[in-house]
Order: structure tokens, then C-alpha cells, then sequence
């Protein structure tokens, strides 16, 4: 039986080495391109590669097969080099049917790879497709490499003997097209043969079959001479260190679980499920066991209420959505505001206003996010910036909600919650101390809710269970010592005075903006969020090759570092790159009205590409 | 302190009391502080959480910890407090417009979820607090502040609603019955699962004199049903009417006219899992049912999380957070 064979090894000899290489799979919504993606990333992470991934797919779960509308679609990066982006152009495309190719082609640059499945390209799926003539006939692919290959039907005869129905024989199509190019990369499929035995481990059939396809796809390419020689990617230079790949979202939720723990403290979650944040519940649902307490509410203001009630009840509590759920839940947070009791609402951006984009990244919350509620009601900011380090802000963010008694945004979106990259493992052991602020027994009897600690003006925690503590907090104004209802009138400016002043204090608890490239000179760029990874490369790009340009990118927003208006100071040029119509600009010009902020906005859904942010950086580097 | 000795007065806050003079409120606030210390709970243990309205202020009165929320959300709140401390004794305070208009949603699925805390609805059918409105629960035709020409909309039955989200606990009590309300709130809370209690409650300012027809005192014993579980349901100022099943429904019968004998009343049967009978009473308007109709104890929200939990942990491969930041596949950097 196949699945006892040895693993295959390339036979050619020469391995043509190169820096990086961008692979994209595209295909039907049902067509298992996810799954293709995340096998080649995890089987080249673990070879060493740094890597990074942007899946792409429709709102729809399975939309009609073949439509332009319900392509999907995996890319991967992956380089011997830092890797800090999906990458722009493809160097081999992957694609399953004519909708695949034509949505995909606009970003393969000519004399890159096209491997199509001939199969697919009927007159029904072109038809589907809107070609009026066969790509693959008419010329319109000169400029490509393109290789054709009877994928779905290659596969089914590996598998013929069988006796698996239609469906399950088609299914299988994608590990063919990944077998191939597990041999364009030279990677081992061992990976991958792992992974398929243990998901199917009470279907050994489907085992076996998936297993021959991909060993069928592999040999095949190594045979028919699909390329002169297969490449190969050599591993990347990183920080010493223990490696795994992680999603955004499924850092995010391990950054709470450790939090929880360092605390001394339960997690505990009030969700409502939501694209592109629902990952986050269901990773934390899956950890139960480490005193872990999901609780899926019945909408997102319950969700966000359950957990102000355990968090009034002592524990680490947060909420999770994205934009239009946060709308709902802006009531809320002015409450955690005025009780001043710690919560992280994390919020996954997505396309926007209303419904807009479920599946699309963008940062068009950031004024919600600041500014959503009634009142004068300030709550602290942060945005992680990478996949990775989602596990940092999350983490951050609820030391920063403990450790000063108020609700903390935390921001992500589609693009980073959705992509993976390595994250060099961090341990209990290595992450810094947080001390909720509870109140010490021997005060029973002289304490008082709103008491502050001089320095963070932080209140103290006393929760349900405490004896002589009994105290009542609320949404009515409060009296700043004791915490009753006041409706004084100077009580009132003094308390949002407190409110506005604790927070602004958090930026002495904060680290301080660096800059990346020049130091100072005539253009700084400046981000926040899940752009990082284009930035960054982008502005590296640039120093390379000779212009001086300089970066930051902020991962604390409100309030923003101390040194932030210095940094301003050293540049001529300021722009804002973000992916919305300005947001971020707009907060800028009010806090740092000295300066100018030019913008450089896209709202398509889509990350920045680097070509064309170096394009817009050259330009303004050139005006006058 | 394991069985501690309160008063009512223990319970009580030094916040000054700020309802209307007459107003209902203040015999329930009186009835919870009484039932409190009867009730072998620390007091530190318990939490009232709140929602908006003339009722929501309740939680400052009391000596306790408490939260005044937002409008309609204090289901939601103290489900998040159960479920982070089981061991808290956890009390709802809404009304009408909080629990069955905003709160709606919230109202249903506490119940639904049966989670163990108690949930005391003041029901007043107005909007007292911004004065005047109708309410969900205000009859048709009523006319108030928005309703000049009289409220054309259908109203909420609240045991209805209550039953029709499966509840396992309702009770309603006059507003005017401080004994009956504290025995009542000794009972939800040794009941195990989420109580429902709707009190009558009159606002003399805006709605004066809306149940008179029910709780007034030269009516009340003709009007009031008082169950109670395991006895027939006999009332009347001479003891001597009761209710029976006539086809599918309820009738009112005098016993000793037309044949009728002790023995032909209905026995309640609060603890039958069936809630066909329950329903009926709840719904009757003249008499109207008082006291406990339902108390069907079943498994709780909090039962089940904390045997998945056990289960869960017991079976799982990590044993600290370290070993899940560890798992799956890695590699090492030199």
C-alpha cells in the first residue's frame, strides 16, 4: 500500500537556491486551498524558513462552484531572509479552475509560474469564468510559465482502486497540486503525511487515499521535468530560539491564557460569534482546563456584560469582536469606564461601515475606537502590529487593564488575526509580572471605593467574597472618594478630569517610540496596526537603495508615547500610512497640530503592497 | 462566619432612600433586607446587579456589594458574576420596561441558561423614571404620556414570557405583602436554578391604583389565589372557592354549590416538570395566582460548566500554560 512507501526525494540533482519565493493557491471555496496553504507554510516553517501568509477567501462558505465570486485563496512567503509580508507578486500560482486564474493572474508578474488544473477548464467553467475564449489556448499566457496538468483526473487514477465515491475521489485533488509543489520547493512531505494521519486517524481510507494523491502529485513532477530543477529555500537567519507558526488570532488568545495565569487570576470570555474575531473563542474554549470560562452570550452587549460582571467579580475578564460589534458594546465600555473596573475588548477590524467587508482587513475602527462612546470616556489603546505579536498586546493589554483599573482596547485585524508567521516561543518564566490591584484585608472598615494610587491614579479592587468591603458601584457620576451617587457639579468636572488623567498617566508605563532607518532627515513614515509588515519592508527597501527614510510604527495609542512629538521633529515630512480614509491622520493633526501629516491611505480590503508604497515614498521624497 | 446572625438593618446602606413617599419600592427594599439574614449567607457574598429604572436604584440602598448597570443589561452582568464566583449569591433587580422591553433578549435567555441566581421583576406597566411612558406590560388603551389617545400596543405577559423561555421558578407577589415577598425570597433563593419573582408593584405617581382590581383590600380575597405546593387551591374571603379543570380549562367553583366538594379542587403541583398547568395559572386575570407556581429543580448552567471542566482538565495533556505555549510542532534556532 502507498502510505508504507518510502518518502520520495527529488532525483534531480541540482537544487536551484533561492532568496524567497511567494506561492499562492487558488481555488473553489470547497476546494481545500486553506488546508494546501497552511501544509506548505507549517513544512517550511519547519525546515527553517522564516514565513508569512495571507489567506484570502469570500464571505460565503461555499459559494457556486466556479464562480469568480467564491474563489479562495492562500498565499504564502516564504525566505531564507526576514520575511515581514505575504509579499506582493507570486512567483508560482496554483490554480484550480478558470475563476481561480482569472480573479489571481493580475498579480503574477510575467515569466512567473501559472500550474493550472486542465480538468477544470470546460466550456461550463469558462463560461462560469466569463472567458469568451480558453486562456490556455488563445495566448494570452505566453508571457507565463504555464503548466498544464490534468490535476483532478491524475489524481483519481492514483486512487481508482479504491472504490471511493465521485466526490471524495475529486476531493483529493489538492494534495495532488501540493505534492507538486512540495517538489518545486524541495520540501519533504513527511510534514504533511503527519497531519493527514492524525486528522483522519478513525478514517484510514481517507488517510491512505489523500496520502497516495500527494505522493502521486510529487512523482509526478519529478518525472514529467516540470522545471529544469526543483528550488529550494534555504533557512532563515532568526533569533536563537524555540520556533512554532502562529495565527494572529490564536496568539491573541494564548497572550490572555498566560496573562490570566501570571495574574494569579481565571480568564474569563463573554463573546458573540463574529468574522474575523470568532477564532478567539474558539481557541480559548478549547483550554478549559486552565480555568478557563468561555461564556457564548445570546448578543455582543451581553457578551461584553458578562464579562464586566466577572470582572467585577475578580476575574481577568475580556470581550472580543470586531467593528459592528463593538458599536454595540459602546454603552458598556462607558460603564467599565465609570466603574473603572479592568476588561480588554479586543476588536478585529474588518471592512467597514455596517456590514461592509467580514472577510477584508482594514483599520477603519480606530476613531470608533477612541471616540465611540457618550461622555468624555477614555479608555487605553493598544494595536499589535504582526501575527506574532498579537500574544505580546494581548498580554499587554491585560497588565495595563489590571494593573490601572480600566477597560483596554486592544486592536487587530482580518489581515494579522487570519495570518500566520513564526513566533519564537516565550514561556511563563520570561514574561513580566502583573499585580491586579486588589485591596489588602487589613483595610476593611477605613476603605474607600475610589480612593487612588497617587502615582497611576489607579483604584483599588475589591470583589464580591471580601468581607468589609461591601461597596456599590455604577453608571451614575461618582463621588470621587467614596463612590456614592453624585450629582455635584464640580465633583463632576473633577472626576472626568481623574478619568482623562488616569489613562494619559499610562504613557509613564509605557515604552517609548523608535525609530527605524534614518534617524531623522526629510520623510518619516508612520503606522500603527496590522501594517507593520509592509512598512517595514517597504521603508528597508528604500534605505537599501539609497534613500534615507525614517519609520515608526505605534503599537500604544491612547495615550501615545512620550517622546512621540519629538520624533515628529526630526523629519520635514510626515506621512500617515494606514488603510483607511485617514483616521489615524486625523488623531495626529489634533494632538500634534505643530506638525503636517500627509496621508497615504487604501481601502480596498486589501494590505499594503511594498511597490506601492516605495513608489509613494519616492514621490514625496521627491516634491518639493 | 459560617452561619452568621444579621438583622435587616445589617443589610441596609447609609445611602438616603429616594423613592416617591408610597411608593412600593420601599416595602420590597424592606422585604429583601429581611429576607437576607434568614437565608445563612455571609453577607459578602451577595451581589445585586441592576438595571436602569425607578427599581435599579435598589442596589445603593442595600448594604451589599452591588452594581446600578445599563439599561436592560443586568441579566448579562450577573450571569458574568456566577459564573466567576459560584459562590455568590447573585439578585437581578429590574422592572418592566428594563427586563422586558430593552432587557428583553437578556430576560429570555437567563432564563433559558437557568442559571442559579434570582431575578425580582418590579412590575409597575409604566416607565416611572422618565416619567410616564407605557410600557411593555402597560394594557391596551391605557393613556400616558406617549399614549395620549390610548396604547395600541399588545402587552407582555410576564409569566408568559417567563415560562414560554422554559423557567423553572416563578413566583408573583402583590407589592403590598412585605411577609409573603421575604418568604418568597427565602425560597427563590434556596431554589436551585434561576428564580423569577414578579412583584405587582404600584407607582402611585404615574400608574396609581393599577392593580386595585387584584390587591386591593376590600377584593384581594376574592381576586388572589394563594398556591401553595401540595395543597388544593381553595381561596375567598369564606374559604370557599376554589379552582378546577374543566375540559382544558380553569374555572372558579364554590364548594358546597352544584355537587362541588373539597375534593373536586386542584392539589398545585409546583414541582411537575410539565408546564401546561403552570402556564394556565400564571395566565389567569381574575382571580390572579400569587405565590410560588413553578419550581421544577433541573441541572444549572453552572452544574454543567464545572462538570465539563472537571472532565476536561482531568483529560487534558496540558498541565500548565507552559506545555500549551510548547505544544505543536517547532524548531529550533541555533
Amino acid at each position: 500500500m502507498a502510505v508504507e512507501e518510502a518518502n520520495p526525494t527529488p532525483t534531480k540533482a541540482n537544487v536551484d537556491t533561492l532568496e524567497s519565493a511567494v506561492i499562492r493557491f487558488v481555488g473553489d471555496s470547497g476546494d481545500g486551498m486553506q488546508l494546501t496553504g497552511v501544509q506548505f507554510t507549517e513544512t517550511s516553517a519547519l525546515l527553517g524558513n522564516d514565513v508569512s501568509t495571507f489567506p484570502n477567501y469570500p464571505a460565503e462558505i461555499r459559494a457556486p462552484q466556479g464562480s469568480l465570486y467564491g474563489v479562495s485563496g492562500f498565499q504564502v512567503h516564504i525566505g531564507h531572509g526576514e520575511i515581514s509580508t505575504p509579499g506582493d507578486d507570486v512567483d508560482v500560482l496554483v490554480a484550480m479552475n478558470p475563476a481561480a486564474l482569472k480573479t489571481n493572474l493580475e498579480s503574477v508578474p510575467a515569466g512567473k509560474t501559472i500550474i493550472v488544473d486542465t480538468d477544470s477548464f470546460t466550456k461550463k467553467n469558462l463560461a462560469k469564468a466569463e472567458y469568451e475564449t480558453n486562456p490556455l489556448e488563445d495566448g494570452s499566457l505566453d508571457n507565463y510559465k504555464v503548466i498544464q496538468v490534468a490535476i483532478t483526473s491524475l489524481a483519481r487514477t492514483a486512487i481508482l482502486d479504491m472504490g471511493l465515491d465521485n466526490k471524495a475521489m475529486n476531493r483529493s485533488k489538492n494534495m495532488f497540486a501540493l505534492g507538486m509543489v512540495f517538489w518545486m520547493f524541495s520540501r519533504p512531505l513527511t510534514h504533511t503525511e503527519e497531519f493527514l494521519k492524525k486528522k483522519f486517524a478513525k478514517k484510514p481510507k481517507i488517510v491512505e487515499s489523500n496520502i497516495r494523491v500527494l505522493r502521486a502529485g510529487y512523482n509526478y513532477a519529478d518525472t514529467l521535468e516540470l522545471l529544469p530543477s526543483p528550488h529550494t529555500v534555504l533557512p532563515a537567519k532568526m533569533t536563537p530560539g524555540e520556533y512554532k507558526i502562529v495565527m494572529g488570532n490564536a496568539a491573541t488568545a494564548w497572550g490572555f491564557i498566560a496573562a490570566a495565569e501570571k495574574a494569579g487570576l481565571e480568564l474569563f470570555l463573554g463573546s458573540y460569534p463574529i468574522t474575523p474575531a470568532s477564532d478567539i473563542l474558539h481557541e480559548l474554549s478549547k483550554h478549559e482546563y486552565f480555568g478557563v470560562k468561555t461564556f457564548q452570550a445570546e448578543d455582543e452587549i451581553a457578551g461584553i456584560c458578562s464579562a464586566i460582571g466577572a470582572s467585577f467579580a475578580g476575574d481577568l475578564a475580556i470581550t472580543t469582536t470586531s467593528g459592528p460589534g463593538l458599536a454595540l458594546k459602546g454603552e458598556a465600555i462607558g460603564l467599565a469606564t465609570i466603574t473603572e473596573l479592568p476588561i480588554v475588548i479586543v476588536d478585529v477590524q474588518r471592512g467597514g461601515p455596517s456590514t461592509g467587508l467580514p472577510t477584508k482587513t482594514e483599520q477603519s475602527d480606530l476613531l470608533q475606537v477612541l471616540f465611540g462612546r457618550n461622555g468624555d470616556s477614555p479608555v487605553i489603546v493598544v494595536a499589535a502590529s504582526t501575527p506574532a505579536n498579537c500574544f505580546d498586546f494581548a498580554y499587554r493589554a491585560a497588565k495595563l487593564a489590571l494593573e490601572h483599573m480600566t477597560p483596554v482596547i486592544l486592536m487587530t485585524d482580518g489581515y494579522i488575526a487570519n495570518g500566520s508567521e513564526p513566533w519564537r516561543i516565550e514561556t511563563m518564566d520570561q514574561l513580566p509580572d502583573i499585580k491586579p490591584r486588589f485591596v489588602k484585608p487589613e483595610e476593611a472598615g477605613n476603605w474607600m471605593p475610589y480612593q487612588r494610587d497617587k502615582e497611576s491614579l489607579a483604584r483599588e479592587w475589591a470583589i464580591p467574597g471580601m468581607p468589609g468591603f461591601e461597596h456599590r458601584v455604577g453608571g451614575l457620576e461618582k463621588d470621587q472618594l467614596t463612590g456614592n451617587v453624585s450629582y455635584v457639579p464640580a465633583n463632576h468636572e473633577e472626576m472626568t478630569k481623574i478619568r482623562a488623567e488616569k489613562i494619559k498617566r499610562v504613557e509613564n508605563y509605557i515604552p517609548e517610540l523608535e525609530v527605524e532607518g534614518a534617524q531623522s532627515g526629510d520623510l518619516l513614515v508612520v503606522g500603527w496596526g496590522g501594517t507593520y509588515g509592509s512598512l517595514h519592508t517597504a521603508v528597508n527597501y528604500m534605505n537599501e537603495t539609497g534613500d534615507k527614510v525614517g519609520y515608526v510604527h505605534f503599537n500604544y495609542i491612547n495615550p501615545m508615547p512620550k517622546n512621540t512629538a519629538e520624533v515628529f521633529s526630526r523629519f520635514k515630512k510626515i506621512v500617515v500610512c494606514e488603510l483607511n480614509l485617514g483616521q489615524m491622520a486625523f488623531v495626529l493633526q489634533g494632538r500634534y497640530p505643530g506638525h503636517t501629516f500627509l496621508k497615504y491611505n487604501k481601502i480596498q480590503g486589501l494590505p499594503f503592497t511594498i511597490m506601492e508604497l516605495v513608489q509613494k515614498f519616492n514621490q514625496l521624497l521627491k516634491a518639493e | 462566619m459560617e452561619n452568621p446572625t444579621y438583622t435587616y438593618k445589617d443589610m441596609a446602606s447609609d445611602q438616603e432612600v429616594r423613592w416617591c413617599p408610597g411608593c412600593d419600592d420601599y416595602v420590597i427594599l424592606r422585604s429583601v433586607q429581611k429576607a437576607l439574614p434568614q437565608m445563612g449567607v455571609s453577607k459578602e457574598k451577595f451581589a445585586f446587579i441592576s438595571g436602569i429604572g425607578c427599581s435599579s436604584r435598589f442596589p445603593y440602598y442595600m448594604n451589599t456589594y452591588g452594581m446600578h448597570s445599563i439599561h436592560g443589561r443586568a441579566p448579562a452582568i450577573a450571569t458574568g458574576v456566577k459564573l466567576a464566583n459560584p459562590e455568590l449569591s447573585v439578585w437581578v433587580i429590574t422592572g418592566d420596561g428594563d427586563s422586558m422591553a430593552i432587557g428583553g433578549n437578556h430576560f429570555i435567555h437567563v432564563i433559558r441558561r437557568n442559571i442559579d441566581l434570582n431575578l425580582i421583576l418590579f412590575n409597575n406597566e409604566i416607565y416611572g423614571l422618565t416619567k410616564g411612558q407605557f410600557s411593555p406590560t402597560t394594557e391596551l388603551g391605557m393613556r400616558t404620556k406617549s399614549s395620549p389617545y390610548g396604547n395600541t400596543q399588545q402587552p407582555f405577559h410576564p409569566g408568559t414570557l417567563a415560562l414560554g423561555a422554559n423557567a423553572r421558578f416563578f413566583a408573583r407577589i402583590p407589592g403590598n405583602r412585605p411577609k409573603e415577598l421575604t418568604a418568597t425570597f427565602v425560597e427563590a433563593e434556596a431554589f436551585h436554578g434561576t428564580s423569577v419573582i414578579e412583584v405587582l408593584q404600584n407607582c402611585v405617581i404615574f400608574n396609581d391604583g393599577v392593580f386595585d382590581g387584584t390587591v386591593h383590600k376590600d377584593v384581594r380575597d376574592d381576586q388572589q389565589v394563594w398556591v401553595e405546593h401540595g395543597k388544593p387551591m381553595i381561596f375567598g374571603k369564606e374559604k370557599n372557592k376554589g379552582l378546577r379543570l374543566n375540559g382544558l380549562k380553569l374555572e372558579v367553583v364554590t364548594i358546597g354549590q352544584d355537587g362541588v366538594t373539597e375534593e373536586d379542587i386542584l392539589i398545585h403541583d409546583a414541582k411537575e416538570k410539565d408546564m401546561a398547568m403552570h402556564l394556565m395559572l400564571a395566565r389567569l386575570q381574575s382571580p390572579m395566582v400569587m405565590g410560588v407556581i413553578r419550581a421544577v429543580d433541573e441541572i444549572t448552567l453552572g452544574d454543567r460548566v464545572a462538570e465539563q471542566m472537571e472532565e476536561v482538565t482531568s483529560h487534558s495533556k496540558f498541565k500548565s500554560v507552559d506545555d500549551l505555549l510548547l505544544s505543536g510542532d517547532s524548531w529550533t534556532v541555533e
